[in-house]
């Protein structure tokens, strides 16, 4: 008997020995569910892709994303040395596409970090104390939650200035409100449970029941809500750099490159196609991604 | 009907009319100190915003070269030597008589450009949610009801590439192609230069506008430049609606009732669409109140790419300018709007469906 087959024993046990043992045996058990889940899968690997791309950006550009060429503007697709032609001053879209990933990862990232702890802490609190602390929070998490959030992110963004940070906090700002009823729903099914009340017993005080009790037990229908919104979050950032309130030139950020192209677009057609499949792919790959998840984690959500 | 009947027991058909008011005044009485106090966590929100702007407000009316004495009398005029607190009850005393301001562009009053850009965009959005409505309800039934089959696997990925798809790039790909390409639609803009200002605006919708005038050449063109904006916010709502509308379905069809519906031998039409679909109205027309208010916002990027003068339009030319008494108004209005259509939705859907209590 190879190893591999010994380990893969391992984790399917049905007696698991330790806490670490049942902890990575329910993992393990889990991607083989992801693993059965073809669009899941696909929309996986394009994720991974899109990681690798963004860590090996300066390797495999052909070209430096900054630099200009004013007598090859605007070349075709397929043109030498540029397969997805250049842009209107001339610098490769392939090697700006590239480069535009690490941005796209970095707002994400930073969103998916920001929103859901705050979303979390916010959420926990007001689930566990209740009363009047309850109320308050969740009235103004439904103020947020009433607000359209483009709109809402725009006036933040006039008002904090243009940028990617500021963009990123904007975006945080509208989006964490969801979380934040996730997870007072989820504390409140959980808070008058009996393990709770023994732990309670045993002396534990809310923090330790908060952070060490409550949260693992939210993560989960977290990360499912988190997946499914890093689409949503991938296109409002694109349409604030479309708009010119994000990222800022000469950053090669996905949605400012279409807005570029958006003035040759009769003439010149793929200075602003190709951006926007990149964003439609990656996109499409979170969801993809979280649908899976969703049925994996949290089946009662799903039809 | 005497299925209704064994299958709601528990509640007679036919109700008053007056004791079907009730919960509605009741509910209403609820939710109208909730409207209260999501209205003015609105305005609060967006007087913090108007106070962390880093553009001098009174710099941008005075302009930079003006002299001290001219700055301190707008700055007295603002309010700003005041608290902050007397600040924004100057706010909210201003919002509740719909005065927003000045715009500093043009230096009209905020209300009164709201209300000459807001019904473009309320035109766009209205054949938007109807486009929605009329290809997405069909789509979410037929997906339930041959759950599994090319039909449902179709509308699977409508929705999906709805939800991923960036709404501006979509509508840029649309110009170009039935526009730049085909020439089957008029570009962007509300109406070819030929035509603009011929009707008199009566509505601001010029659809309307034109009809009322008889003028149908004004109604051809403006119908041919407003098709593609509105499909494209047609597609997006149709995504969400179809989506819920399946949903919905699903969990009636899998009901018992529709099991004694079709041992009778109803007819498959009639299961569902006298008894299934019957029990999704008002759910429905909730997702439908929802989506709408979405694409009064949604459509904030498809005025720019499609120059559509709305207010999605005028808030962005707004904060491209700093012109923040704009932005704030249009802002307030955008979300007093959104606010009132997730309340109105709420209620009908506590009211009306007793399953929600």
């Amino acid at each position: 008997m190879s190893d591999t087959q010994t380990l893969r024993q391992w984790l399917l046990s049905e007696t698991p020995t330790s806490r670490r043992h049942a902890k990575l045996s329910a993992l393990y058990q889990g991607w083989l569910s992801l693993r059965a889940n073809t669009m899941a899968m696909i929309g996986l690997s394009i994720l991974v892709a899109l990681v690798l791309v963004a860590i090996t950006a300066p390797i495999i550009s052909p070209h430096d994303p900054f630099t200009q060429d004013l007598s090859n503007r605007l070349a075709p697709l397929g043109a030498e040395g540029h397969l997805f032609g250049t842009d209107s001053l001339g610098r490769d879209i392939l090697s700006r596409l590239f480069y535009g990933a690490r941005i796209t990862l970095y707002i994400v990232a930073l969103v998916a970090l920001i929103a859901p702890i705050a979303g979390l802490l916010i959420g926990t609190v007001s689930g566990y104390i209740g009363g009047i602390t309850d109320t308050i929070l969740m009235r103004i998490t439904d103020i947020f939650l009433a607000f359209p959030r483009l709109v809402l992110a725009l006036a933040f963004v006039a008002a904090l200035g243009a940028g990617i940070e500021n963009a990123v906090l904007a975006i945080s700002l509208t989006a964490w409100p969801p979380y934040a009823r996730i997870a007072r729903a989820e504390t409140l099914t959980i808070r008058s449970s009996d393990f709770i009340s023994a732990i309670k017993l045993q002396g534990a005080g809310p923090i330790r029941i908060i952070t060490k009790h409550i949260w693992p037990l939210c993560i989960s229908s977290l990360i499912v809500r988190v997946t499914l919104d890093m689409a949503g979050i991938i296109l409002a950032a694109a349409g604030l750099g479309f708009l010119g309130l994000g990222a800022q030139p000469p950053s090669p950020e996905w949605g400012a490159m279409i807005s570029e192209g958006r003035r040759f677009i009769l003439d010149y057609w793929w200075v602003a196609t190709v951006p926007g499949l990149a964003i439609f792919t990656v996109s499409l790959a979170f969801n993809l991604l979280g649908d899976g998840l969703r049925d994996l984690l949290d089946p009662k959500a799903g039809e | 009907m005497s299925l209704n009947e064994q299958h709601t027991q528990r509640r007679p058909i036919r109700v008053p009319l007056a004791e079907k008011l009730w919960p509605f005044l009741r509910a209403s009485v609820n939710v109208f100190g909730s409207v209260i106090v999501t209205i003015f966590g609105l305005l609060l929100i967006t007087f913090i915003i108007g106070r962390v702007m880093p553009i001098d407000p009174v710099l941008s009316i005075v302009g930079e070269q003006a002299s001290q004495s001219s700055y301190d009398a707008a700055y007295l005029e603002l309010g700003l030597d005041k608290p902050l607190l007397v600040q924004f009850f100057y706010y909210l005393w201003d919002v509740i008589h719909l005065d927003f301001g000045t715009s500093l562009l043009n230096a009209r009053p905020v209300t009164e450009d709201i209300a000459r850009v807001f019904p473009a965009t309320l035109e766009l959005a209205t054949i938007g949610i109807f486009m929605g409505m009329i290809f997405g309800i069909p789509l979410g039934v037929l997906a339930a009801v041959r759950k599994g089959s090319w039909i449902d696997q179709i509308a699977r990925v409508v929705a999906l590439v709805g939800y991923s798809m960036p709404i501006f790039w979509l509508g840029l790909m649309g110009l170009f192609l039935f526009y730049g390409v085909l020439g089957w639609v008029g570009g962007p803009g509300r109406v070819g230069i030929f035509y603009v200002d011929i009707v008199p605006s009566v509505t601001g919708m010029i659809l309307i506008d034109a009809m009322l005038a008889g003028n149908w050449d004004v109604f051809k063109n403006a119908f041919s430049h407003i098709i593609l904006p509105a499909s494209l916010l047609g597609y997006y709502s149709l995504a969400y609606i179809s989506r819920m509308t399946r949903s919905f379905m699903l969990e009636q069809l899998s009901a018992e009732y529709i099991t004694t519906a079709r041992v009778k031998g109803m007819s498959e039409w009639d299961v569902v669409w006298k008894h299934a679909f019957k029990n999704i109205r008002v759910q429905l027309i909730t997702v439908i109140a929802l989506s709408y208010a979405g694409l009064l916002e949604g459509s904030v990027l498809t005025e720019i790419i499609f120059s559509w003068p709305g207010i999605g339009s005028y808030i962005t030319t707004a904060l491209l300018s700093a012109d923040m008494n704009a932005v704030l108004g249009g802002t307030v209005v955008v979300g007093l709007i959104f606010i009132l259509l997730n309340i109105f939705s709420d209620l009908l859907y506590k009211v009306f469906d007793p399953r929600a209590k």
